[in-house]
């Protein structure tokens, strides 16, 4: 079943886009949000559980104030207000993975609201508006076993890890956005990338998108152009990287176009987004018959942080991503377009600690923003995930600059790291990718080379030693590129005049 | 032996450290008396025999070292099968989590077990604490000591019957409309709910969680005093636990003892009686409560009338509440990681197996409570149910600020009639909520509250309860008036109420 689409062009002439996300963050305390539970990622399923994370009957949570003072620090970080008085709710529906079949959130009193956070885009300030920041648990985690998609559907059983049950979520809400036209995808990009960064600025949560510890929900809708009013929303779930939030909002808006062209109604429901065809497709329908039942969670008193708590916690706050920015792009003496780029692919943070493992800022960029940038299109993954670290590429450069590699070997290093053949000596050492230092080697191949273009030769005899490049070229497809190009002109020059 | 039995049990740790006897005896009598007269009692729904020779073994083993626990050490008791105990079924009165047996103690049962308190076994109770009759257990009623052909009370009849056929010396109930108190005025036995807070709801297996406490079922104030300290106090896993030191509560007790209440204001609640209240009120629960008032007032108190008007919405408040937070609370019994399980066929959903086992699991009484609390928190209805009820609790909690500027403690008959026949009430669910009218306001303020036995009713000669109500914290004050007017009463009788219940059949006591 594949959906009609229209054009994106063609859905702004006709509508403007509201957006809303959602993002949750599993923050990264020691220890689960209501019990003592460690919280490290990948242990052995229900392993680290215990009668309250189990929902064990009258077990009772208790409050991580570490939690809250993340919560408080984002809420911070996002210009919000902090509550002076809050409580926990309970969101009652039930699931086989949510151990109480509630789970312990906030409702109508969260810690953090109205709030904002200003985005960049082509150079272009788009203000979001944050609707709140709330403390919640996470769930387990389903596991169905015996089908072909790993979906429920057509599973034989599954089976429930509760080792994620309790980790403490912090979910921040936008007011919808509005305005954005037809940049709205990389808006939403943007967003979820800039809150990424502060998030990791916090130190907060580890925030890797595709380990599930940044979770984004992307609501779309679509309103006749101009008209003011907000349409029918959706809301594809779990979109687990930068670029699929981008185009998850750019799916979503040729679909809905689609949609209302053929006279027919947008449905509310929750969608889910398929990473690997592009699309979503409808999940269940949700509408506001939902009924969650919310009501103060009875087991805990009501959260109410001092100011004077809430004051020494701002001071804890990390520098303002904006200000930061403009503070590493003058200290890397980046075009305002290079920065751009930077930030757009989601690279500041890799390029600069490839930078302060002693690469120059310019090398940095170029391997990021070039070839690996490539590599992670190919790979449909953000520049950040792929298998190569800030400190992997600081030591091919280092081979490069001691002329040990060249360009072209080095991008074969990068096959090799993403391969997951090790590190960049070994690498190097495995695949034989040295640059040859045998002069002896060198020499013959360059003779060889002369033997082989007389007519160049004599040129350069001639004192034309611009045709010097031929010759280079002849030898180094000889060494099958692993000379050191500088050498072999020397090498050249020397024997023809 | 059956001395052993009847002995209270500060009696019983006197004896212990007069070396007069041992836990391994007491606890044997106190079994031995469980197999002769629970089998037409009910009382129990599981009685652990072994593990609680045990333990009292142990007991014995420190006392010969000079290492006791506690003041309580080696005196045995029974526990509410509400409260997780590591080992030990833990059911609920429920068929949903037959077979349950806890990983973990709840933080009462350690604490008695940090004392050194030998657990005889679970008792029964109406499924999930619902109820006041005991008749809603899955598995089948308690019978009250003094008419088996009667309701022990509920939903903690099963150690109120325990306490008062002298299967146990000493018992731990919950208290979430009256479910300690209740069944301690038909049983003849004393029932204390502490303050909301007081004691750690952790292990509990929650009712309403903002209602529910646990406490002492005994046969003496005193009793309930030494109990009350030692499984009261401040716990980190209740985060709803006050964290301040208990008053002095055996301290108390031992002072109304000397019946001397000078100074003290006494409230009489004209919502809470046959005066101004809702209900039927029985005419000899009536008398005995006015005698009760009249030695008080001999003991030196100063009685003033007090009305509380928004008492008489309690009931309907509560009946809000309760069902809500419990629609919640019930909804973790989906037979995915504990208890029961039903395949309704091949092949069934999660889905499927859920529904399944909760409609075999789960008794009319729990059923019809999380319709009721379901709807209440329902979007739409929230509002008008739910939302009002909370409001309504904190003008009850105003009533009971302002009656106590006015008194140092409220008091009423605990329950509006004495023990009425089983099956005489099932059917009418409105006719058991009545029997709470007078208990269930202490729940919605959080305050403590005890029940005394104050003597039979001239018209079926069953027993009737005095209630005495204090403000939070103030729990020492339950137990200075409780043990005044028990000395006073005791006096009068010439001996303790439960001399004159009838000898059990297969019973020596």
């Amino acid at each position: 079943m594949s959906e009609t689409l229209v054009p994106f062009d063609e859905v702004l002439e006709a509508y403007d886009p509201a957006m809303g996300l959602e993002v949750h963050v599993e923050l990264n305390t020691a220890s689960k949000m209501f019990c003592g539970c460690p919280t490290e990622f990948g242990a052995e399923p229900n392993t680290q559980v215990c009668p309250t994370c189990l929902g064990l009957p009258g077990a009772m949570p208790v409050v991580n104030r570490r939690a809250v003072e993340s919560a408080i620090r984002i809420g911070l970080a996002l210009n919000c207000e902090i509550a002076e008085w809050c409580r926990f709710a309970r969101k009652n529906y039930f699931y086989p993975d949510m151990p109480k079949n509630f789970q312990t959130s906030q409702y109508d009193e969260p810690i953090c609201f109205e709030g904002h956070m200003d985005v960049e885009v082509d150079g272009e300030t788009f203000r979001v508006e944050i609707e709140r920041a709330h403390m919640e648990e996470d769930t387990g985690k389903s596991l169905h076993v015996g089908g072909a998609t790993g979906r429920i559907h057509g599973a034989d059983h599954s089976l429930v890890d509760y080792n994620r049950a309790g980790i403490p979520l912090i979910e921040i809400v936008t007011k919808p956005i509005l305005g954005a036209g037809a940049k709205a995808p990389e808006v939403a990009r943007a967003y979820v990338a800039q809150l990424r960064d502060l998030i990791v600025a916090l130190g907060v949560s580890d925030a890797r998108m595709d380990q599930g510890s940044i979770r984004a929900d992307v609501n779309l809708s679509l309103s006749p152009k101009g008209s003011g009013t907000l349409g029918t929303r959706t809301e594809t779930k779990n979109v687990n990287s930068l670029r699929s939030v981008e185009r998850a909002v750019r799916f979503e808006m040729s679909r809905h176009a689609a949609v209302l062209g053929r006279g027919e109604a947008i449905l509310q429901e929750t969608r889910h987004w398929h990473e690997d065809t592009g699309v979503t497709t409808s999940g269940r329908e949700k509408s506001d018959a939902e009924d969650y039942r919310y009501f103060p969670e009875p087991d805990l008193v009501p959260v109410a942080p001092s100011r004077e708590w809430v004051e020494e916690l701002r001071a804890t706050l990390p520098e303002n991503p904006t200000a930061r920015r403009a503070r590493l792009q003058a200290a890397w003496g980046f075009s305002d377009l290079e920065m751009r780029d930077t930030v757009g692919a989601g690279a500041l943070d890799v390029i600069e600690q490839t930078i302060a493992a002693g690469t120059s800022p310019q090398a940095a960029r170029k391997w990021w923003l070039g070839e690996l940038a490539r590599r992670a299109n190919e790979q449909g993954v953000d520049v950040p995930d792929l298998a190569v670290t800030p400190a992997d590429v600081a030591r091919v450069q280092a081979l490069v600059d001691e002329g040990s590699l060249n360009d072209k070997l080095a991008r074969q290093v990068f096959d090799g790291l993403l391969a997951g053949e090790g590190s960049p000596d070994e690498v190097v050492a495995a695949r034989g990718l040295a640059i040859v230092s045998d002069e002896g080697a060198l020499s013959a191949a360059v003779d060889a080379a002369i033997a082989a273009h007389p007519d160049v030769a004599d040129k350069i005899r001639d004192g034309k030693v611009a045709a010097a490049g031929a010759l280079i070229g002849a030898v180094m497809k000889e060494m099958r590129g692993q000379a050191d190009a500088g050498r072999v002109r020397e090498l050249i020059l020397e024997k023809l005049q | 032996m059956g001395d052993w039995l009847r002995s209270t049990a500060a009696e019983l740790a006197d004896a212990l450290a007069a070396g007069e006897t041992t836990s391994v005896e007491v606890t044997r009598a106190y079994l031995d008396r469980i197999a002769a007269v629970d089998p037409a009692v009910h009382a129990f729904l599981h009685v652990d025999a072994d593990g609680a020779l045990a333990q009292a073994a142990a007991s014995d083993e420190r006392r010969a070292a000079g290492t006791l626990l506690s003041p309580l050490d080696g005196v045995p008791i029974a526990v509410k099968d509400v409260l997780t105990t590591a080992g030990l079924p833990t059911t609920c009165g429920s068929r949903i989590l037959e077979g349950w047996v806890p990983p973990y103690d709840a933080t009462v049962v350690r604490r008695l077990r940090e004392a050194g308190l030998p657990i005889l076994g679970k008792t029964n109770m109406d499924e999930f604490a619902m109820g006041s009759s005991t008749e809603h257990s899955a598995y089948g009623p308690t019978h009250n000591p003094w008419d088996l052909d009667r309701i022990p009370g509920g939903s903690g009849g099963g150690s109120a019957a325990a306490v008062a056929a002298f299967e146990a010396p000493l018992a731990i109930g919950t208290d979430t409309g009256g479910s300690i108190r209740q069944p301690g005025a038909v049983t003849g036995t004393v029932g204390v709910k502490p303050t909301y807070g007081g004691v750690s709801r952790y292990g509990l297996v929650a009712l309403a969680n903002s209602l529910d406490q646990a406490g002492p079922v005994t046969r003496t104030v005193l009793d309930a005093a030494l109990l009350h300290e030692v499984i009261g106090g401040h716990d980190p896993l209740d985060s709803t636990s006050i964290d301040q030191p208990l008053p002095a509560l055996v301290e108390a007790a031992r002072q109304g003892a000397t019946g001397d209440l000078s100074g003290l204001r006494i409230g009489v609640v004209t919502e809470l009686s046959a005066t101004g209240g809702q209900g039927g009120w029985q005419s000899g629960v009536m008398s005995r409560f006015q005698e009760s008032v009249d030695l008080l007032v001999e003991a030196g108190a100063e009685v003033v009338e007090v009305s509380c008007p928004t008492f008489v919405h309690a009931l309907a408040t509560y009946y809000l509440i309760l069902p809500a937070e419990a629609s919640s609370n019930l909804a973790k019994f989906d037979a995915m990681r504990y208890g029961l399980r039903v395949w309704p066929e091949e092949g069934a959903s999660a889905e499927d197996v859920m529904r399944a086992t909760r409609d075999a699991g789960f008794g009319d009484e729990v059923k019809r409570r999380i319709i009721l609390g379901t709807y209440a928190l329902s979007s739409g209805y929230y509002d008008a149910y739910y939302g009002q009820a909370q409001k309504v609790r904190t003008l009850i909690a105003r009533d009971f600020d302002a009656a106590f500027e006015k008194a140092d403690v409220l008091v009423s008959p605990t329950a509006p009639t004495t023990a009425f026949r089983l099956g005489e009430k099932l059917d009418d669910p409105i006719a058991m909520y009545l029997n709470d009218l007078a208990t269930i306001p202490a729940n919605l303020a959080g305050v403590p509250g005890i029940s005394v036995p104050s003597g039979l009713a001239d018209e079926d000669g069953l027993p009737t309860g005095f209630q005495v109500l204090a403000p939070a914290l103030a729990d020492d004050r339950l137990y200075r008036v409780g043990a005044a007017l028990e000395a006073a009463l005791t006096a009068r009788w010439g001996g303790p109420l439960l001399d004159r219940a009838p000898a059990l059949e297969g019973g020596a006591a």
